[in-house]
């Protein structure tokens, strides 16, 4: 075991995953984060904490993966490396060790243009791929980046994200061999809507062997609305929404809109879970926790497996 | 070259319009180029201070005079500018950033009896190219350590938003960056190019963390060339 966390525990043992994710408030309010983790308990195997998501200032994620933990939960602490340099970024990797923290996803982070702090100056002193091999080094070689020893063991399962639609579409694939390379041991991907794009690049990571040497949990999200749907389609950088499935919505009339995006999703989930290569999902219901365990159960997805 | 950008003319007003005396120093290399701060601004800029200060009906002198290059001691020690300077009250640098610093200290250490004060009519913006015609955009950070051979002649450095050195990140699309949809991708311009050279091997190895030590991280750096010294 690289970590002895619940994820890595279940993916191992060929158990179909799903994690979800939970974004901290804009405040220091814990109880906040301990209302959104009950919904999620018993629902997901583990929890993605963003960290300052769409760069807006929030509780940062090791905190708020810390009050997870005590609420009986199973953190995955995001990381992105827009703020922090090697530095702080290896010494709260420490940190968060220390405080149960088993899973992390290293990310490139949003820019800080698009966040509540435009006029603050990034860091991206590394970037996502150098932090995996940073991760790796630190847990399998027990050094920092500089050579030295580390005093004690990190235990930590290292993930990563990854956007089969943004371009150019036929590097996707290379980009991801790339994470493998530098010793990444999942990866989630961005919100799929688009099957038909994604079917084919899973095709050609499967051809690669690249599901073997990861473990690929596939991102999806609940759409409530066609304002939302066309609104993501419009603003949200690397999605792509058919225009199929802004009719379906459309067709289920506005009161009816939200219920017939779980019904898709819940399909769609089905779908993934067949799909070769594919070992769980990433369930993004975001501001929506509450209606995480109905999806999951809709879908078939509980009981949830004991690790 | 260095571009740079003028200051809104506020600005520059709020900097002098204390003094009776101010003497204009245009720079006749990059920012001549790039039409921020040559002869023709100089012109420009005097006869706007002229006609603001003298609305307030006050006595004013506002000179006008050019360096070939204000970075550099040998285009600076002309006796004529001296005591034009000398004669000023305050001195308005149209150079860059590193003109109006080398101004600085070169005007104080010839100068000896009263301090001289220069100001910047400039923001020094980037180093860069000239793309199209009235049209400038920024190429090198100087970073110290060049990858250009590696990345096919794009600089990962400068040109993509968050710097990256592994590839393009998620949020680029149609060949343009999720920051402004008006600029290109960087990573994808520069994986085109390494397919099309049939170099795309050279960016299949995670590329090491990067020494920002030669970059801008420790103070003003310095290059000493031996050979040069006299």
């Amino acid at each position: 075991m690289k970590s002895g966390s619940n994820l890595e525990r279940l993916l191992e043992r060929g158990e179909f995953v799903v994690t979800g994710e939970l974004g901290p408030p804009k405040g220091p309010d814990g109880e906040a984060v301990r209302e959104k983790a009950r919904m999620l308990k018993g629902n997901v195997d583990a929890v993605n904490i963003t960290d300052n998501q769409t760069a807006i200032v929030r509780m940062s994620s090791i905190a708020a993966c810390k009050i997870l933990i005590d609420e009986g939960l199973e953190p995955n602490m995001q990381m992105v490396a827009r703020d922090r340099n090697r530095i702080a970024m290896m010494s709260d990797i420490f940190g968060a060790s220390a405080l149960g923290i088993r899973n992390m996803l290293c990310l490139s982070g949003d820019h800080q243009t698009f966040g509540n702090h435009p006029e603050a100056k990034n860091v991206f002193d590394i970037d996502s791929i150098q932090m995996i091999h940073m991760v790796k080094t630190m847990r399998d070689e027990h050094k920092v980046i500089c050579g030295e020893e580390i005093e004690g063991d990190l235990k930590m399962f290292i993930g990563a994200a990854c956007n089969p639609f943004a371009d150019p579409a036929w590097y996707r694939p290379l980009r991801l061999a790339k994470k493998v390379e530098a010793g990444v041991d999942f990866i989630q991907t961005q919100c799929i809507f688009d099957m038909k794009r994604f079917r084919e690049f899973m095709k050609q990571v499967v051809d690669m062997g690249l599901h073997e040497k990861c473990k690929i949990l596939a991102g999806v999200t609940p759409l409530k609305s066609v304002g939302m749907a066309r609104y993501m389609a419009n603003n949200v950088s690397g999605i792509i929404i058919p225009e199929e499935i802004i009719e379906r919505l459309k067709g289920a009339g506005k009161n009816n809109a939200a219920n017939e995006g779980i019904k898709m999703l819940c399909e769609q989930m089905q779908e993934l879970r067949e799909m070769e290569g594919i070992a769980g999902i990433h369930l993004m219901a975001i501001e929506w926790e509450h209606k995480v365990g109905e999806i999951m159960e809709t879908a078939g997805f509980l009981p949830r497996p004991k690790a | 070259m260095i571009v740079g950008e003028r200051k809104p003319f506020s600005e520059i007003l709020s900097m002098v319009e204390r003094y009776s005396k101010i003497l204009i120093i245009g720079c006749g290399s990059c920012v001549t180029v790039c039409m921020a701060g040559g002869e023709e601004e100089v012109k420009l800029l005097a006869s706007q201070l002229r006609i603001a200060l003298r609305k307030n009906n006050r006595d004013v002198e506002v000179a006008e005079a050019m360096a070939l290059r204000q970075c550099d001691d040998e285009y600076m020690n002309d006796p004529v500018l001296l005591d034009r300077v000398r004669a000023a009250d305050i001195v308005i640098s149209m150079a860059c950033g590193v003109g109006v610093q080398h101004a600085t200290t070169f005007f104080n250490r010839v100068i000896s009896d009263k301090p001289i004060k220069v100001v910047p009519a400039l923001n020094t913006t980037f180093m860069g190219a000239n793309v199209d015609v009235g049209i400038w955009e920024e190429r090198c950070v100087g970073c110290g350590n060049c990858v250009l051979e590696k990345t096919g002649g794009i600089c990962p450095i400068t040109m993509c938003a968050k710097s990256l050195l592994n590839g393009p990140c998620g949020g680029s699309s149609n060949g343009k960056c999720e920051v402004d949809k008006d600029k290109d991708c960087a990573w994808h311009l520069i994986v085109e190019r390494l397919k099309a050279l049939g170099e795309l091997d050279r960016i299949k190895e995670v590329e090491p963390y990067k020494d920002w030590r030669p970059s801008h991280h420790g103070g003003p750096r310095r290059i000493v060339r031996e050979d040069m010294r006299i």
